[in-house]
């Protein structure tokens, strides 16, 4: 079998500065296409999960909390109630005669036990269609316990993770401004949009303090409810990660009158810029703050160029291809790669808008793929054609580089290496060495073939051609 | 009298110790040669399915989905599934494809039987694949569920006419590693026999990698095997959960007097013992020299390394059968099972759990049955075992007790190579042996003041 793209998918494939741009996206998943998207549910569960003091409890059959449990690296220093799975494993008789009664019984149950700051709860696809009013449940069991306690309408099939960021926003924008916010430096910001994996957040805070800047709340990593409720007395949203948390910064905006901006703490120029908009934003109230800044930038580079240059030798004209959840990260990503004297050949993600897809064939090089909504098919041709070294990705995307003898770069949510800082950027130069650069490539028979000259060596022709000839056939099922 | 743990019934669910219908009805099907897995349902499902089977086996698992949005919830998810078998079919060019229901479609009513008829009729002018269906809606039954259901449904929708005698052995192992599926083949090839294993995943779910990415994994039950199940000259079953359900075995010895063995999954000695001893009788041989080497060296083991695991007490959790399987092993070598907890519940299991430690242990370890990781939790810390025997997800609840935990069946993900784990027949029992006697042995090791490089 061909290896042939579906009809209905060439849309959501661009190859720079093969046409001018168009792309669609923001698409339902076409039927029987093995997109590598999640559902609405699971938008909500990725941005609330790690409020680690609250209960997250699921309400819907058992597969849909069971996969989600504890999946995401999202750290907390303290409280670990989020890492819990809990449900209300609909069971064919609440699916007739509706699931009411028992989600309120389970809730005054794991109140009861756990003590938690506030509740949310998700709804599924199945209480989409039961109807079930979690709003009004929800509203009597926080008269009782005097908690918030927060529905959260993520049905499944309303959409993509996309529409899953905004109900999760509009539930935690209920908890939003509901404290007291005395005391808090005019020089402070909340963390919106990191998830703390491996520890991350920690890291960018600790930047922050040696800025002089306090944060309030790092609503999605090592969150609290607390912290989130007295959020609006932050003088600044930084809003990482192309939409988890957008809606709620604007949101805030609107509200309570806190600005954002948007930041990413990926790669170096990346990194150094978020934290120079910071001291942009409070140079007034703070004049030394952009000194302390380029201070903090100096110290972190002179530290990490030498590494990054003995890692550079090795990965020098390395093709990299990148499949991500959020375009947003692509961005930084084809950065950190250039760093590495790599060069990306392929980047595409689950949910990227328009915007995102035309700011990504600005900077990329003629002839990469820019893709939307992938499946494993698609990937795998253009892997195989554009003849990539390493691929970063997700679990999914994992086993179809591996199986290709290509190298791979977890860079999801159950990554378990700090990536983000300075010492985050040299962390991934490591992955990506570690990868690329083992032995182990030289056995695969892909490898193997292209050195005996019976495999196309496909892309990798004179620099700048573009695409190469479309030999491959990834078929094989015959 | 059965000493069953009382069980406090919590309304709300935690840290589940099952999975949902569907997956399970994936993975048998991912077990069929040119098969693709296909949910009808929402793209979510779907989606977390894959990245749960791929973070235990490591191999892509594609598994298609209708991809349901909220129109097709209200009016019914026909045109969806419809369109989504023929993007399959031109993508991957699949010889079978099995469809399973969600939670979703269960809801809305979709009569799949019908929207497959229609289909078959609005394409019949393609050459189609063969289309299975099995329902498997999450809020009856657990993944375990859906497995059988999807082999009983391989088996009735594809084995429909009577065969000539094939001399073949019908093997449905239930779920188990890839590397028992391999170990059953040999089993099989010593006895001079050739089996149909119904479905094997061996290789789908853990093969080499490749020159092109492969739409779909070599290997799998052949539809032409599928097909002459009729003609085999017996079928194996494993699974005391099975007995007295309809299963693919009953469906077969119904239809065309194939004659069924229910049998306990064979792990441990007496399990594969009954395993060897029916094969035996069924091929009138005697149990090949290899194998009853493999049982003398598996004796011998257990005497060389009684001591270091004598007295240890275990809770063990996981699916009914590999649950079983293990609780008869640990038995059998002198660890004492204290607790047994299943997610599942079909009634039955404390009985089997005592039947299977009958004569061998002083007291009857305590069984827990539909119970999720919380009540498992709850009873286990006030039992204070040494050892945990089950699936990854123990693993939080093994560091809090500084318990050991052996992991084995399914996911896991904290650890390299489940799915070349081999759990069933001697040998099985003799790697497994092996780990808890080490398991033991570095315990010791690290908290000896001393240490000791001498055993
Ligand atoms: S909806 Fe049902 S089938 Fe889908 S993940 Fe949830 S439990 Fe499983
Ligand atoms: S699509 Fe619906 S049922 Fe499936 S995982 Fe998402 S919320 Fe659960």
């Amino acid at each position: 079998m061909k290896n042939e793209l579906l009809e209905e998918r060439k849309g959501q494939i661009h190859t720079v500065g093969e046409s001018p741009f168009d792309m669609a996206c923001n698409r339902e998943s076409l039927a029987g296409a093995v997109s590598q998207r999640a559902c609405v549910f699971c938008g909500s569960r990725v941005v609330l999960y790690p409020i680690a003091d609250a209960l997250h409890l699921v309400h819907g059959p058992i597969g849909c909390a069971v996969y989600t449990w504890d999946i995401r690296g999202a750290l907390s220093s303290g409280p670990e109630l989020h890492r819990l799975s809990f449900s209300t494993d609909l069971q064919e008789r609440d699916v007739i005669f509706g699931g009411e009664t028992k989600l309120e019984a389970a809730l005054v149950e794991l109140i009861e036990r756990h003590q938690p700051k506030a509740a949310f709860v998700y709804s599924t696809c199945i209480v989409g269609l039961i109807g079930d009013d979690l709003e009004a449940v929800c509203r009597k069991v926080e008269e009782r316990f005097g908690i918030p306690v927060m529905p959260v309408q993520s049905e499944g099939f309303k959409g993509s993770k996309r529409e899953g960021y905004l109900a999760a926003c509009k539930a935690m924008n209920r908890l939003v401004g509901t404290a007291d916010t005395t005391g808090i430096s005019p020089l402070s910001v909340n963390i919106f949009g990191d998830f703390n994996l491996a520890g991350e957040i920690w890291i960018i805070r600790k930047y922050l303090e040696r800025m002089g800047v306090e944060v309030v709340a790092n609503v999605t990593g090592d969150g609290r409810v607390a912290d989130v409720q007295r959020a609006h007395g932050a003088a600044l949203n930084l809003v990482q990660c192309s939409g988890a948390t957008l809606d709620l910064a604007k949101m805030m905006e609107e509200e309570h009158g806190v600005p954002h901006v948007r930041v990413s703490y990926l790669g170096i120029e990346d990194m150094a810029d978020s934290l120079y908009k910071v001291a942009e934003f409070f140079k007034d109230i703070d004049p030394d703050i952009e000194r302390r800044t380029s201070e903090l930038v100096r110290e972190e580079l002179e530290a990490l160029m030498p590494k990054l240059a003995g890692l550079r030798k090795d990965l020098e004209g390395k093709r990299a291809a990148i499949y991500v959840g959020g375009a947003f990260k692509a961005f930084s990503l084809i950065k950190a790669f250039r760093h590495l004297g790599m060069k990306v050949v392929l980047v595409g993600s689950q949910t990227g808008t328009r915007e995102d897809y035309r700011e990504l064939a600005t900077i990329t090089d003629p002839g990469t793929v820019i893709i939307d909504d992938a499946n494993p098919l698609e990937l795998s041709k253009y892997i195989k054609e554009k003849d990539v070294d390493v691929f970063v990705g997700g679990v999914k995307e994992r086993p179809i580089a591996f199986k290709l003898g290509v190298g791979f770069c977890d860079h999801n949510h159950e990554r378990k290496i700090a990536l983000e800082g300075f010492i985050g950027m040299y962390n991934f130069a490591l992955e990506i060495h570690a990868s690329a650069m083992s032995p182990v490539w030289n056995f695969m028979p892909r490898r193997r073939g292209r050195a005996e000259g019976t495999v196309d060596s496909g892309a990798r022709g004179p620099e700048g051609k573009g695409c190469p000839p479309c030999a491959a056939t990834a078929g094989g099922a015959s | 009298m059965i000493a069953t743990a009382p069980k406090t019934n919590y309304v709300s669910t935690t840290n589940a110790c099952k999975l949902c219908t569907p997956l399970g009805a994936t993975l048998a099907f991912k077990g069929v040669a040119g098969g693709v897995p296909f949910l009808h349902g929402s793209q979510g499902c779907a989606t977390y399915m894959r990245r749960y089977i791929i973070s235990h086996f490591r191999e892509p698992m594609d598994i298609a989905s209708s991809a349901l949005g909220e129109k097709n919830a209200i009016y019914g998810g026909g045109p969806n599934l419809k369109k989504g078998l023929i993007n399959v079919m031109r993508k991957y060019a699949p010889e079978v494809i099995g469809v399973a229901t969600t939670c979703l479609t269960e809801t809305i009513g979709d009569d799949v039987h019908m929207i497959l008829h229609e289909f078959r009729q609005e394409f019949g002018d393609l050459p189609l694949p063969a289309v299975v269906q099995v329902s498997t809606p999450s809020f009856s039954g657990t993944h375990m569920d859906g497995f059988h259901g999807a082999v009983l449904s391989l088996a009735e929708q594809l084995c429909v006419d009577q065969v000539e005698p094939t001399g073949r052995v019908n093997v449905m192992s239930g779920f188990v590693s890839a590397e028992d599926l391999r170990h059953m083949r040999e089993i099989g090839r010593a006895f001079d026999l050739e089996l149909t294993l119904l479905p094997d995943y061996s290789d789908t779910l853990d093969g080499p990698t490749y020159d092109e990415y492969q739409p779909i994994a070599a290997g799998g039950t052949t539809l032409e095997e599928i097909r002459s199940m009729s003609g085999a000259r017996a079928s194996l079953e494993f699974g005391t959960s099975l007995v007295g359900r309809k299963t693919a075995g009953a469906s077969l010895e119904k239809r065309f007097g194939v004659v069924n063995h229910q049998l306990p999954m064979p792990i441990g000695l007496r399990a594969t013992d009954a395993l060897m001893e029916t094969l035996s009788e069924l091929t009138g041989q005697p149990i090949p020299e290899a194998i009853a080497a493999e049982r003398g060296r598996l004796l011998d083991a257990l005497v060389d390394g009684h001591k270091y695991i004598a007295g240890q007490r275990a809770v063990v959790y996981g699916d009914e059968d590999m649950v079983l399987g293990m609780t008869s092993l640990l038995a059998e070598i002198g660890i004492r099972p204290v607790l047994v907890a299943t997610g599942a519940g079909g009634g039955g299991f404390a009985e089997a759990v005592h039947e299977t430690c009958a004569g061998l242990l002083p007291e009857m370890p305590e069984v827990m049955e539909k119970v999720d990781f919380h009540d498992i939790a709850a009873r286990a810390g006030e039992l204070k075992p040494d050892l945990l025997v089950g699936n990854s997800k123990g693993y939080r609840y093994a560091r809090d007790w500084n318990a050991d935990l052996l992991r084995v069946g399914f996911p896991i993900h904290d650890r390299f190579g489940g799915q070349r784990l081999l759990h069933l027949g001697y040998r099985g029992a003799l790697g497994l042996f092996d780990s808890l006697v080490n398991l033991a042995i570095e315990r010791k090791q690290n908290t000896s003041d001393i240490g000791y490089g001498y055993i």
